[in-house]
């Protein structure tokens, strides 16, 4: 008798995205308006970790270590997290164009933190992600719910067309609301847009705590979503509590979507690009899926920003506007190769 | 002797009444054969058993309330085989027998060798070996019914419900699939209760029939007693000449004149 063992990660893989991850933080920190060189970013990088003598001046070591280091961090870790959340959404809703940018949970995040801003919350930003992480909830809940009773939940079609809808209506009333508070559409529009330009290291430790959690969760629900693949009917035959499962992940992907968009803005797409690709490379296994989500949503999301800096450089265009030129032509490729817009 | 007794049930799907006064005993080892018109209610009341659509009336196991128990702990007594079981495009033949030791494990764990020594066990015992690494999506109708059949033998539940087990097959896969089942509710001590829309083949395997129409049981028994010429005609509305023959009755349809 031959021993198979269950779908895990091959070593290879793992040594392959490690370099990946090296490679990826390493360009993300040399490359930019000042140019600097790879073996001097880490120098200076250990010089910070391990105590360790460094060679570079001391507007290099600024550069660095207050700019360009928090900066490639905040769109891993964002990266990261959007990915995961697209892969569980997918996994749960048994659907492979299951997105949080396009299920509405951004633009819910993004109606409450509107409102949070408006209300002054800008300076306590703590509340900020909780503001948002209200709206996302309240909104993929609309979304589910709206696209399960349209045609009985049988359709992915149905869940992404009340998807739309639900955004499109947090997004009309994020209008409405900045209409009415002119004095602060400029801080709304750059929000809306979304940025990776931060105040240093305050928002990564703001969010990363929220994500870490969220991303642990989910990973830790890499098997049940495997089991989400033979449906909701048969999972529950097979004592999978469905119900509580998918709320627990929803509430976990949710949570993580809106610390990451309450700091960054609208950044859609990631959580359907790169999934999908690692499906093409590795199979539907979200024991393997999600990991290398959690890993290669970081990575694509730091080139995305490295092209965003560098394309019209000295000027930056908004990150969200790099993924969607990116993301809609790749969204409809998926649309195309998945039968019927049917599920697997 | 694990038993399942059901008492009184009754399926109300929005406020229509399904299925209703059906009272069924099951031992390990028996199997039970539910037959009867396109929209009997047959499905549903397998799927009633199964915890999927709600019903009321007494589900025992050995004398225990079946609706007390958590999802886990249910599905550890009563697995269920879907007439068409979804297919993951992309899923390993190993993956998915193994889904079948989701009862048995806590709900974030992963799991243990002993588990996928089961999963492979099962699949030898199926003669599935050479299926192993291959994609789920890409089985024949006949692999696809031994394939849900390992997962649900994986599951190690006393009590199998079977869908239809064999309407998608030609007679050769059919007889192999049913063969199978005979073979394990006997080896392996389980309860088998399955729908079945063949009737010469239903009076085949199955030591008892229940002749369902319009949601409550018309005939209950052994194959003689249930597979007359006057319940087909009654029920089915199809005209039939029943043969007695050595390993059961053959229910032949009559030309119309």
């Amino acid at each position: 008798m031959r021993t198979v063992t269950a779908r895990k990660i091959s070593p290879l893989a793992w040594m392959i995205s490690a370099v990946a991850v090296l490679l990826t933080f390493t360009l993300g920190i040399s490359i930019g308006a000042v140019s600097l060189p790879p073996l001097t970013v880490w120098s200076e990088i250990s010089s910070h970790v391990f105590g360790s003598s460094s060679d570079s001046t001391s507007s290099e070591s600024t550069i660095i270590w207050q700019l360009r280091l928090p900066r490639v961090l905040l769109a891993f870790v964002v990266g990261s997290m959007l990915a995961s959340a697209g892969c569980a959404y997918q996994g749960t809703f048994r659907n492979p164009l299951a997105d949080p940018y396009l299920l509405g949970v951004s633009a819910g995040a993004g109606l409450g933190a509107t409102i949070a801003i408006f209300n002054g919350s800008s300076s306590s930003r703590i509340l900020l992600p909780l503001a948002a992480f209200v709206g996302a909830l309240g909104a993929v809940l609309i979304t589910y719910s709206l696209g399960r009773s349209a045609i009985a939940g049988r359709s992915s079609t149905a869940l992404i067309l009340a998807g739309v809808a639900v955004a499109s209506l947090l997004t009309a009333i994020q209008t409405l609301l900045q209409q009415q508070n002119t004095d602060k559409i400029r801080e709304i529009y750059a929000w809306v847009l979304g940025r990776l330009s931060t105040s240093g290291w305050n928002d990564l430790a703001i969010i990363t705590p929220y994500i870490f959690f969220c991303i642990i969760v989910l990973l830790r629900y890499r098997r049940v979503l495997d089991v989400f693949a033979v449906g909701d009917e048969e999972a529950l035959t097979m004592g999978l509590p469905v119900a509580r499962a998918r709320a627990a992940i929803i509430v976990a992907a949710s949570l993580g979507t809106a610390a990451a968009v309450a700091v960054t803005g609208l950044i859609g797409f990631v959580g359907i690009i790169v999934p999908h690709i690692l499906r093409l490379i590795v199979g539907n296994s979200y024991r393997i899926l999600l990991p290398l989500s959690v890993i290669y949503g970081g990575v694509f999301l730091v080139f995305a920003d490295i092209f965003a800096r560098t394309f019209l450089a000295p000027q930056e265009i908004s990150i969200g506007v790099v993924t969607a030129l990116l993301g809609a032509p790749f969204f409809l490729f998926v649309l195309g190769s998945s039968k019927n817009g049917s599920v697997t | 002797m694990t038993k399942l007794t059901v008492r009184d049930l009754q399926v109300e799907l929005d406020k229509k009444l399904i299925v209703s006064n059906i009272h069924i005993d099951v031992s390990v080892g028996q199997w039970i054969c539910i037959i009867g018109p396109n929209g009997a209610g047959k499905s549903s009341l397998l799927k009633s058993l199964a915890g999927i659509i709600p019903s009321t009336g007494e589900i025992l196991i050995d004398g225990s309330n079946v609706r007390e128990l958590s999802e886990r702990d249910r599905a550890c007594w009563i697995a269920y085989v879907a007439q068409e079981p979804v297919m993951p495009a992309g899923m390993r033949v190993f993956d998915y027998v193994l889904l079948g030791r989701t009862a048995h494990l806590k709900m974030l764990a992963t799991e243990s060798p002993k588990d996928l020594e089961i999963a492979q066990y099962v699949i030898s015992e199926l003669d599935l070996d050479a299926f192993t690494d291959r994609d789920v999506a890409t089985l024949s109708g006949g692999e696809r019914q031994r394939v849900a059949i390992a997962r649900a033998l994986t599951q190690a539940s006393p009590i199998i419900l079977l869908d239809e087990p064999t309407t998608a097959l030609d007679v050769g896969y059919q007889q192999e699939v049913l063969e199978l089942i005979d073979k394990l509710r006997k080896q392996k001590k389980i309860a088998v209760i399955s729908t079945m829309h063949d009737l010469t083949v239903s009076g085949l395997y199955p030591d008892r029939l229940m002749l369902l129409a319009e949601g409550k049981v018309v005939a209950s028994g052994s194959a003689e007693t249930v597979l007359t010429t006057e319940n087909i005609a009654k029920h089915y509305g199809a005209k039939v000449t029943v043969i007695d023959h050595e390993s059961g009755p053959v229910v032949i349809p009559e030309r119309h004149k």
